[in-house]
């Protein structure tokens, strides 16, 4: 029954995109006033007939109602509730229907509240919306249809694939979804103001917000997937460089850029085809990521929902979107005026640079990424790894972190370095001497840099706010200031855990031990344990420093039964200072099992350091809105005053 | 700037497009071919099943004629369903080397007293080195040696019945 009633709601909702689309197009032309006021009313409802739809995808999982294929093929009547629910979206078909509901909830988000920019520009912005939109609704109905009947209905469900049947892993994906389908709100105005010829001030405040949400969705989501990919693949890697996690690296590479970009632009009315060319790039780094990971063109540890027919629709449509607003930037990006002026030391200036290493990382890892599949074109496998990615990116990570030392402390249009010398040089010692330290120490390359520059960086970040009245700073500065604090403190994590790592693999019987980093590591026993759908060895361990109290280290070995497949369930110690990981592997004879034992000083700054960059983000988003709430109470009580004075002098 | 530059974008997405387009046309393959493929056997020198029998050295491929190398244990499950087929290829004339994986000398002879013994010698890897060195991650694998000792095919998983004729090609082909 709710079954029906999604499907119903999706088709609805689709017929409401067409209509969108056409009066939208319409309403850019001038006779097309009186049809073209019916683009908002058009989007808002479409916004809510897809949330019933997914609203009716949740209730079947919910009540777990086998005679829907997609339920019966993902869920299983015994799993937790909760991951019953997640197994909504934690597949392809579900997959799609959340990436077309937030678009269309974002849509009709658009269409209620955003009064700044002039109509024109907003019907064409609702156009492309809808005309991104329809593409997705007809890869939903025609290719992937969640709502899919059996008949009959299967007598039990196929199960949730164990290796996602976890907590952080059920709201990974939609995350990162929230961020792309951010990018495709971006990448509509962008679409909307080059069709109108109106890249303004206007147009960038209008969209940092989507801009701005997109990034702090994207940074949670890859915060996310890197400490589940750390503690559940049992590798004891926290980034691997995988097609896969270079799909959700590149589009928050490009968010970055744009964010600083369209701020410059917002500010000072400069740079406006380079934020417009950013705000394509940004989308269209989340459909290729997209394509990639579905596609199967690329070898992944995590490549799911493979399938080349659904691969060539994303294409398909990446080649159409992409294709065609790439197509619109090259006939009209000339006629965009350069915008305002800066000059060399300035903030603009800065954030220039800023953009410029972003979109170079961004290169090395799109290269890095497509490389094979450029080669294998030609018949050559290959394979990218960590030696490519990490030294070339940091070629242009290390200028960009010491232009963000300075970049937040210089003005507007003109300034001089001299100015910000005196502030910047406490930063400066710190990195120096941080470095000297490290090179005394033997630290290798990477690693020092890392140190230098983050601890430079955490001083550097927190100028900012010197000499301001805390309580009167706006809240867009301390997002700024928390989210470059967060990059110096990730940046720190990172290098502490490639630089000071250690690593030990060895046979314990039960009741031997192990010594690590100052760590001695006791194996009391191995038992078997059991779940609600799997069963496990579980290793009992205790792990004391030095004299001091014991800690538990229960590290798994676990058996999914429905479907059958096995996963390691590492074990972590968390104390200020880093983390104990420890490992169970297979038994190794005569009654020893093979331990593996990590110790990462430090390396939960790496996740504290991406929540903290989250946390500027939203700090951010608050200020922008809270300025814009300001702003508009301004205006209104403009407006009252005028009425009253115009009311007097009659 | 020149009006031509902002086609820059347009281009290189194309020819990415094309390049996808073109991949996603291709069949997949889904198997990786292990690097061993071509090259010749480590050298390795092993103990024979029991203690009586002779040892198995590498140099014992290079005499001109192609085999078999078959990596099982007693142990192993699926080494017992592979059993009829490792038997019919000995009776189409493959000659067949086996090599035991953490095993004892009991267990062997009760194994092929048991499912039968195809094997023209048996060697022992009591610590899995040699089914290392030569690629193999689990049991039952099967490689097709050539006379030079180069390895040409390795069979990943237990032999199927239809994988016998492939087999036994793959040896004609290593003559």
């Amino acid at each position: 029954m709710m079954a029906n009633i999604g499907l119903a709601a999706l088709w609805l909702a689709t017929a409401l995109c067409v209509l969108q689309l056409a009066v939208g197009a319409l309403g850019m032309r001038d006779q097309g006033e009186e049809v073209a006021r019916l683009v908002r009313p058009a989007a808002i409802v479409q916004g809510g007939l897809v949330a019933i739809a997914f609203a009716s995808l949740i209730w079947v999982f919910a009540i777990t109602d086998l005679s829907v294929a997609l339920v019966a093929a993902n869920s299983h009547a015994d799993k937790p509730l909760i991951f019953k629910l997640a197994g909504a979206w934690g597949n392809h078909e579900g997959s799609m229907l959340l990436w077309v509901t937030v678009m269309a909830v974002a849509g009709a988000a658009i269409a209620a509240f955003e009064y700044r920019l002039p109509e024109r520009t907003m019907r064409a912005t609702l156009a492309a919306q809808a005309f991104v939109g329809l593409g997705f609704y007809a890869f939903l109905l025609f290719s992937s249809n969640p709502f899919a009947r059996l008949a009959p209905p299967a007598a039990t469900g196929a199960g949730l694939n164990p290796l996602l049947q976890d907590i952080g892993l059920a709201f990974h994906p939609p995350t990162l979804y929230f961020g792309y389908v951010g990018l495709s709100v971006a990448f509509s105005f962008v679409v909307g103001a080059l069709l109108t010829r109106q890249v303004t001030p206007d147009f960038a405040r209008a969209v940092r917000p989507w801009i701005l949400g997109a990034w702090v969705f994207l940074t949670v989501g890859i915060t996310a997937g890197s400490y589940w990919a750390y503690y559940e693949l049992g590798w004891g890697g926290w980034w691997f460089w995988d097609p896969v996690e270079n799909a959700s690296l590149m589009p928050w590479l490009a968010a970055t850029a744009l964010l600083h970009s369209v701020g410059v632009l917002a500010a000072r009315d400069a740079l406006r085809t380079w934020t417009v060319l950013l705000g394509v790039i940004a989308f269209s780094m989340s459909m290729v990521g997209t394509f990639l990971v579905r596609s199967g063109v690329l070898t992944s540890v995590h490549a799911f929902a493979v399938d080349p027919e659904r691969g060539a629709f994303i294409l398909a449509l990446l080649t159409i979107y992409i294709g065609g607003a790439l197509a619109l930037f090259a006939l009209r990006g000339g006629s965009i005026a350069e915008g305002e002026r800066f000059a060399l030391a300035s903030r603009e200036s800065a954030l220039v640079v800023n953009n410029v290493m972003l979109s170079a990382i961004l290169a090395v890892v799109l290269v890095g990424t497509l490389y094979p599949l450029l080669t294998e074109a030609f018949d050559t496998r290959v394979s990218v790894g960590p030696p490519y990615f990490n030294p070339v990116s940091a070629i242009f990570a290390v200028p960009m972190l010491v232009v963000m030392m300075a970049g937040p402390l210089l003005r507007w249009r003109r300034d001089r370095l001299a100015r910000i010398a005196r502030p910047l040089a406490a930063a400066a010692a710190v990195t120096v001497v941080a470095g000297l330290v490290a090179v005394a120490m033997g630290v290798a390359l990477l690693p020092l840099l890392g140190i230098a520059l983050g601890l430079g960086l955490v001083v550097a970040s927190i100028l900012p706010l010197l000499r301001r009245r805390l309580t009167r700073t706006p809240l867009t500065v301390w997002g700024m200031v928390a989210a470059h604090l967060g990059i110096a403190v990730a940046v720190l994590g990172m290098a502490s855990e490639s630089g000071f790592s250690s690593e030990r693999l060895v046979a314990l019987e039960p009741g031997g031990q192990t010594q690590i980093a100052g760590w001695t590591v006791h194996l009391e026993g191995v038992d078997p344990v059991a779940g609600p759908n799997w069963t496990a060895l579980e290793a009992r361990m205790t792990a004391r420093r030095g004299e001091g109290a014991p800690y538990e280290l229960r590290p798994q070995a676990r058996s999914f039964t429905d479907p059958v497949q096995s996963t390691t369930e590492s074990a972590l110690l968390t104390t200020w200072n880093g983390q104990l990981y420890a490992v169970l592997g297979n038994a190794a004879g005569e009654g020893r099992w093979q331990v593996r034992l990590w110790w990462k000083p430090f390396v939960t700054l790496i996740w504290l350091g991406g929540l903290l960059v989250a946390f500027g983000g939203v700090l951010s988003i608050a200020g922008h809105l809270l300025v814009r709430r300001r702003q508009g109470a301004i205006r209104s009580q403009l407006v009252q005053r005028r009425a009253e004075l115009a009311g007097a002098t009659v | 700037m020149n009006r031509l530059s902002f086609f820059i974008p347009l281009v290189i997405f194309l020819l990415f497009a094309a390049v996808a387009g073109y991949m996603l046309t291709q069949p997949k393959q889904e198997t990786v071919e292990s690097a061993m493929i071509g090259r010749p056997l480590p050298a390795f020198d092993l103990p024979g099943a029991t203690d009586d029998a002779p040892r198995l050295a590498s140099a014992y491929f290079v005499d001109g004629t192609p085999r078999l190398l078959n990596i099982w244990a007693s142990w192993c499950v699926p080494c017992v369903a592979e059993a009829p087929q490792l038997e019919a290829l000995r009776r189409a004339g493959a000659p067949i080397v086996g090599i035991a994986i953490r095993d004892t000398p009991e267990d062997i002879a009760r194994f092929t007293q048991r499912y039968g013994n195809p094997y023209v010698r048996i060697a022992r890897d009591d610590i899995s080195a040699v089914q290392q060195a030569i690629g193999s991650s689990g049991v039952p694998e099967t490689f097709v040696i050539d006379g030079k000792g180069v390895i040409r095919h390795q069979h990943i998983g237990d032999i199927r019945p239809d994988d016998v004729p492939e087999l036994l090609q793959q040896l004609e082909d290593a003559r």
